[in-house]
């Protein structure tokens, strides 16, 4: 039989405060490429597997100024270039008047770049991903805490990542296949 | 003082939360009460859907809306709608930023009570306008026309407010169910069931990393739905204060107008919580501090209300305007004085017993206030549309305004798409944020080592 490549290797905890100090343990020991999974956003988790800064509020800044920028124009070329009235020889460029639009195109396009860019960031929609593999993994949205450290760190090695992640003391360890 | 009831009951843990929550969708059987209830918000909804169709056969004339009545019951019905909405974007996202951390047993049906209140608003416009099949005209899109809409026009600022509005709501409703979508995909039997939810889920994993631009996003979005919903009753009441109307041309509106909002869609929230929370058994998430704290929110809210009446009518006499002075003469003894009155006592009078704290905890009274509350904001945008409008500044043109049948049935039929709407959501999505919840839990701290 044609032996399964590996894609990491799993270890299942029972709470918020196990799964921050295996990551802690782990990051530390020098494993870079890993992940944990958790039912609920743990702040301390992130920064415990070397995930410091995302790129979300950058992208949102990015899609408000565009929103901004955009709803305004809009609103000066049409009334000024495209369809000018003049009414009571008042100004064109009537900006008070366009203010409204341009913080709603600002709030609507910022709102956009936040959902899609967190999507896009995360890579999702991705329906298959190997950890589905493991069938404890179900467990992930309930109450069961996972750390995994993936077959590409250098570090990795069947027998001794087995063993390194025993010392962690979890209730179980899988392997992942891929 | 005594120590508030508690947000979640003691004794529940990330399992029986998250068992308790997704049970009510993936093993409670259809009940019959369900059937029923959904069965008569689907019939009205049908009625509505009737009463649109005649609409378009034969035209706005089938309404009562005549010169110089010529918002009728479609404004009034659309302002009393998108207020009510505007609670359930309160308790998500300011909520959230005031760390109110109680919202998070009722921001889930409060989001799809916006979505709902929102999408029945948006109809009124819409077949108000005499040609509903050119509504799109209003949007700014290149045409062979060489037409663009008029974006000195509060009423365009109103589509875009709206539909902005409708957006936003909608992304973060969507967003805040993520996880908890892919909870249902988890743990549902059913395998139809587990590949709908699996594609909504969109393959959400729980990755600490996903997690952290989640958080991010999510506050993010909070802190853009803030001013976003603060913003959209403000242009609705400069729908009216722009005009020179006596009774719009008022600059007390924008926060009037919100804080009525607000009002109302909290008004709504308890009539959906008090009997959600007792036929589902949700006493244990939705607990009085729950109740104490939506009453006292309307209770302040109520107040400023009040205030905003009460300036409106000092203005009308320091004002020294006689169209004014007439204004609040016409309200106090005119043809619709009774309305009037009724609105007084339905908004500032009667809910003034929520400063009970018996009664700010009681199921039955609060259900009472709430539909009291409910019946005083739609009476205060009558009056606000109709009587303003129905005795202006040439008293030749004078006029009276009398809703015909087919106003009723569009306004209650709406009444029964929110519902037949809040029905499927209950029977088809957790109802309560599942991953919030747990948050709440005592388990979720990080003990330092």
């Amino acid at each position: 039989m044609k032996r399964q490549r590996i894609y990491g290797l799993m270890a299942e905890f029972d709470s918020p405060t196990t799964l921050v100090a295996a990551a802690h343990k782990t990051h530390a020991a020098g494993y870079k490429k890993i992940d944990a999974y958790s039912p609920i956003p743990i702040e301390e988790l992130a920064e415990a597997i070397g995930f410091h800064h995302n790129g979300v509020p950058l992208v949102v800044l990015v899609g408000g100024i565009l929103g901004c920028v955009s709803g305004y124009a809009m609103q000066w070329w049409i009334h000024t270039v495209s369809y000018p009235l003049n009414i009571g020889g008042r100004p064109l460029n009537s900006w008070p008047a366009f203010i409204v639009v341009t913080f709603e195109m600002t709030i609507l396009f910022a709102g956009l770049a936040a959902v899609f860019g967190m999507l896009a960031l995360n890579g999702l929609p991705m329906p298959y991903h190997p950890v589905f593999n493991v069938p404890r993994f179900a467990f992930a949205s309930k109450d069961r805490f996972f750390l995994i450290i993936f077959s590409s760190d250098p570090m990795y090695s069947n027998t001794e990542t087995r063993a390194f992640l025993e010392t962690l003391q979890p209730r179980s360890i899988s392997e992942v296949p891929g | 003082m005594d120590k508030p009831a508690p947000v979640i009951e003691p004794g529940h843990t990330f399992a029986t939360v998250t068992d308790k929550i997704s049970s009510i969708v993936l093993t409670r059987p259809t009940s019959v009460g369900w059937l029923i209830g959904f069965g008569i918000a689907f019939m009205l909804t049908m009625m509505l859907l009737f009463a649109i169709s005649y609409l378009f056969v034969k035209g706005v004339g089938i309404w009562g809306v005549n010169i110089p009545i010529g918002w009728g019951f479609a404004i009034v019905n659309f302002v009393w709608w998108i207020g009510i909405g505007h609670a359930g974007t309160l308790i998500s996202a300011i909520l959230l930023l005031l760390r109110q951390s109680w919202r998070n047993s009722i921001n889930r049906f409060a989001e799809a009570m916006t979505l709902f209140a929102v999408s029945c608003a948006g109809l009124f416009p819409v077949l108000h306008l005499g040609r509903p099949w050119l509504a799109y005209w209003l949007f700014p899109y290149p045409n062979t026309m060489n037409y663009w809409p008029q974006f000195r026009s509060p009423l365009v600022w109103d589509v875009f407010a709206v539909s902005t509005y409708f957006t936003i709501s909608l992304l973060f409703w969507f967003i805040g169910l993520l996880p908890d979508l892919a909870t249902l995909r988890d743990r549902s039997e059913n395998r139809i069931a587990k590949i709908i939810y699996g594609m909504l889920a969109m393959g959400w994993r729980g990755s600490a990393r996903h997690w952290a631009r989640y958080e991010t996003a999510y506050l993010l979005l909070a802190g853009l739905a803030t001013p976003l919903v603060l913003s959209v009753h403000t242009v609705v009441s400069f729908d009216f204060a722009i005009g020179v109307v006596p009774g719009w041309h008022t600059a007390i509106f924008p926060p009037y107008f919100v804080a009525g909002a607000i009002y109302s869609g909290f008004a709504m929230v308890l009539m959906l919580a008090i009997p959600i929370r007792k036929i589902y058994g949700l006493e244990d998430f939705i607990t009085e501090r729950h109740l104490n704290n939506s009453a006292m929110v309307m209770l302040a809210t109520g107040l400023i209300v009040a205030y905003g009446y009460g300036i409106e009518a000092f203005m009308n006499w320091y004002s020294g305007n006689r169209y004014d002075a007439f204004l609040l003469w016409n309200r106090l003894h005119g043809p619709y004085s009774f309305f009037y009155y009724m609105l007084l006592f339905c908004n500032i009078g009667l809910p003034q017993v929520l400063w009970i704290k018996r009664l700010r905890t009681n199921p039955v009274w609060l259900f009472f206030v709430s539909f009291d509350i409910l019946v005083g904001m739609w009476l205060e945008r009558f009056i606000i549309v109709v009587v303003s409008l129905h005795r202006d500044f040439l008293n030749s043109s004078w006029g009276m305004y009398y809703p015909t049948r087919w106003d009723w049935m569009t306004y209650v039929g709406t009444i029964g798409m929110f519902l037949a709407a809040m029905f499927l959501f209950l029977r088809i999505l957790p109802m309560i944020s599942i991953y919030e919840m747990r948050i709440l839990l005592p388990e979720a701290e990080v003990e330092a080592e």
